[in-house]
């Protein structure tokens, strides 16, 4: 048991660490395309997308410095640190939630 | 397949909201009574696992990118219900930290994420495996199989709500005021770039988690119980 988290935890490591290769992949996702991208498409933007579309500012909106990266570089330790804060803040909420189910 | 705000009206978003509360709370009481010590680990990795495979997107020919969840094996390994409440944390910390997803839309991407993932994964593994022994390479294949349906039919889902807004919310003239695809181009296109792409990464992954918790510990998995556990009820059988 010890040795499998362990080793799971030594292989989860090494994805975050491999993590902004997840930003070469280039190119839109259907669906989740921003006003401007739509408008490129369609020519308009439907009104209540436009509307609901900048209801939450993010305070790392992509994964990403507020404002954006301006290098490669910073991009890849803004999505490194994207995945220790996802990491951090998800095992340790469940860790925690975990801990008061498993007691009942 | 984080549906961003704006992209889902009022009816479709509440009502998700609506279907949400209760799973949430029927999968909180349900970990309560099922979960045991030595799984809060694996919970606590679960959901860690699940943020960073989400981070690595994949292209696929014609120019989109995706990625896969790591559902399905969560759904295995700790049980649909506990995968419930892995991937809906996972989904809300995305949303409000990194604007992964929208707000409205959280329901919603919990519903198709964390909800049709590890459900339909946990029941295809389960009908595939049927009796064969939890050490059997048979189980790896239904293991990789429900990883490819959960996250294809999860992307259904997803085209669906997007589709049905053109029909649920236009103006006088026409015009759609949230997602402006209808079904017909919605459904093929979020079905196919996953069936062909995103959910073979998906099947892969809970393919390889799956041989190597099955090769190290298969009493771990969800409803399965170790030879000594076995050992004992049948002893309390037969006294």
């Amino acid at each position: 048991m010890e040795k499998i988290i362990r080793n799971l935890s030594i292989g989860l490591i090494v994805l975050m660490i491999f993590a902004p290769l997840g930003l070469l992949a280039v190119g839109e996702t259907f669906g989740e395309w921003g006003p401007e991208e739509i408008k490129e498409k369609l020519g308009i933007v439907p009104p209540g997308l436009e509307e609901l579309s900048d209801l939450w500012s993010a305070p790392m909106p992509d994964y990403d410095f507020a404002g954006g990266s301006e290098s490669m570089t910073m991009s890849s330790v803004a999505y490194i640190l994207s995945a220790v804060v996802g990491v951090v803040v998800c095992g340790g909420l469940l860790y925690f939630i975990g801990k008061k189910a498993a007691k009942n | 397949m984080h549906i961003p705000d704006g992209y889902l009206g009022p009816y479709t978003y509440i009502a998700f909201w609506i279907i949400m509360i209760p799973i949430w709370y029927y999968a909180g009481k349900k970990l309560n009574t099922e979960l045991k010590s030595r799984q809060v680990p694996l919970l606590a990795l679960s959901a860690a696992f699940s943020f960073v495979i989400m981070m690595f997107n994949v292209p696929i020919p014609g120019g989109s990118t995706g990625h896969a969840v790591g559902g399905a094996i969560v759904g295995i390994v700790l049980g649909p219900w506990a995968g419930v409440i892995a991937i809906s944390v996972t989904l809300v910390l995305q949303a409000l930290m990194f604007g992964d997803g929208g707000i409205t839309a959280i329901a919603a991407n919990c519903f198709n994420m964390g909800v049709v993932i590890p459900f339909v994964g946990y029941y295809i593994y389960k009908l595939i495996s049927g009796n064969s022994d939890i050490t059997s390479s048979k189980r790896v294949i239904a293991s990789a199989i429900a990883g490819w349906c959960s996250l294809t039919i999860a992307a259904f889902c997803a085209g669906v709500e997007f589709g049905i807004q053109p029909i649920l919310h236009h103006t006088a003239d026409g015009t759609p005021l949230y997602m402006p695809y209808s079904l017909n181009v919605t459904v093929p296109a979020m079905v196919m770039e996953h069936a062909l792409g995103f959910s073979i990464l998906e099947a892969v992954i809970t393919a390889v988690i799956f041989a190597y918790i099955q090769k190290t510990d298969a009493s771990l998995f969800y409803g399965e119980k170790s030879e000594a556990q076995k050992d004992k009820v049948k002893k309390a059988v037969t006294a």
